[in-house]
């Protein structure tokens, strides 16, 4: 029996969004912080594959390196700094579990009373755009981003360079009895207060006396 | 795949990680997190907006969407650390002071 490759395509879709769903839901409800973030990368990873799905490979890729690659990693340092306690079952039960299900449980509905009762008729329920072969995604991007979008980008920049200050101003922790060197000071040192000339009258030494006998 | 797939699969992943806030009585990390899956699912719905019209600058919006989370978790880390370092706690029941 062959499959369709628009069947094998909604197979693959479904796999993975339910994947992507189950494991939203196990990063909010894991006791231990390190297992929800594992878990948030897995997420990530769905989440790529879905948007491989409909073409959108350069971002897909970035997601998986700059979520996957950095930010995640970074969660997963300070998880392990921080040493943080795992939560009790009590903990857990005397928490707003049943006010956030139940905001949750009303948000779904109405919007899935928005999708599938008000909208049904406005959303075209036809194929995502399909692209020829030989189309690249990355340079489509590109060419947007380096023209229309070139400024927002350097300020993109300049945001990261912030970015990077902050949590390194932040973080930063002076200690007692560091032998740091002070540039300024090196660099502002007066030669007369470094050398002190003492006079004083010369001394006889014993290596002096045995060095005329030889 | 149609729009409607995508736009109800990011609406389930913006209302999990909602749900995630409000339960969460835990740490701070954990809501940290739930705020990287709502912007997912943001990024999720330009994405395929992006692809039904046909635009590409939805991607692009995406792209500066993943920038800015990226600087929010490096500076949200660091100040969590911070106010490790300040309270010896992460809980978000012990966190209800103002002054460090």
């Amino acid at each position: 029996m062959m499959i369709s490759p628009e069947l094998f395509q909604q197979l693959i879709f479904y796999v993975f969004a339910t994947f992507t769903v189950g494991s939203a839901m196990a990063v909010i409800s894991v006791k231990n912080t390190i297992y929800s973030a594992l878990f948030l990368v897995l997420c990530f990873f769905n989440t790529a594959v879905l948007w491989l799905l409909i073409e959108a490979e350069f971002l897909a890729i970035t997601l998986v390196l700059v979520y996957v690659g950095a930010v995640m990693v970074l969660f997963l340092f300070v998880v392990m700094m921080l040493d943080v306690k795992q939560a009790k079952a009590s903990q857990l039960k005397q928490s707003y579990t049943k006010a956030a299900i139940l905001i949750a449980a009303a948000m779904l509905v109405e919007l899935m009373m928005l999708f599938g009762y008000k909208l049904s008729g406005q959303i075209p329920t036809n194929e995502l755009i399909r692209q020829e072969q030989g189309y690249s995604n990355v340079q489509e991007v590109g060419m947007e981003l380096f023209t229309h979008y070139v400024y927002p980008f350097e300020i993109a920049a300049v945001v990261l360079l912030v970015a990077i200050v902050a949590a390194i101003m932040l973080t930063l922790r002076k200690r007692d009895g560091n032998k740091q060197m002070d540039a300024a000071k090196q660099i502002n040192i007066n030669p007369a207060e470094r050398v002190r000339i003492v006079s004083m009258k010369a001394e006889k030494g014993h290596g002096q006396d045995r060095g005329e006998e030889s | 795949m149609s729009l409607q797939h995508y736009l109800i699969v990011s609406a389930i992943l913006f209302v999990i990680s909602m749900a995630g806030i409000f339960v969460n009585r835990r740490n701070v990390l954990v809501v940290l997190m739930s705020i990287e899956l709502m912007l997912l699912a943001v990024n999720t719905n330009l994405i395929a907006f992006s692809k039904y019209l046909g635009d590409v600058q939805g991607q692009v919006f995406v792209f500066f969407i993943l920038t800015v989370a990226a600087a929010e978790a490096a500076i949200g880390l660091a100040i969590l650390v911070v106010l490790f370092r300040n309270k010896k706690t992460l809980e978000v029941k012990e966190i209800n002071e103002l002054e460090g």
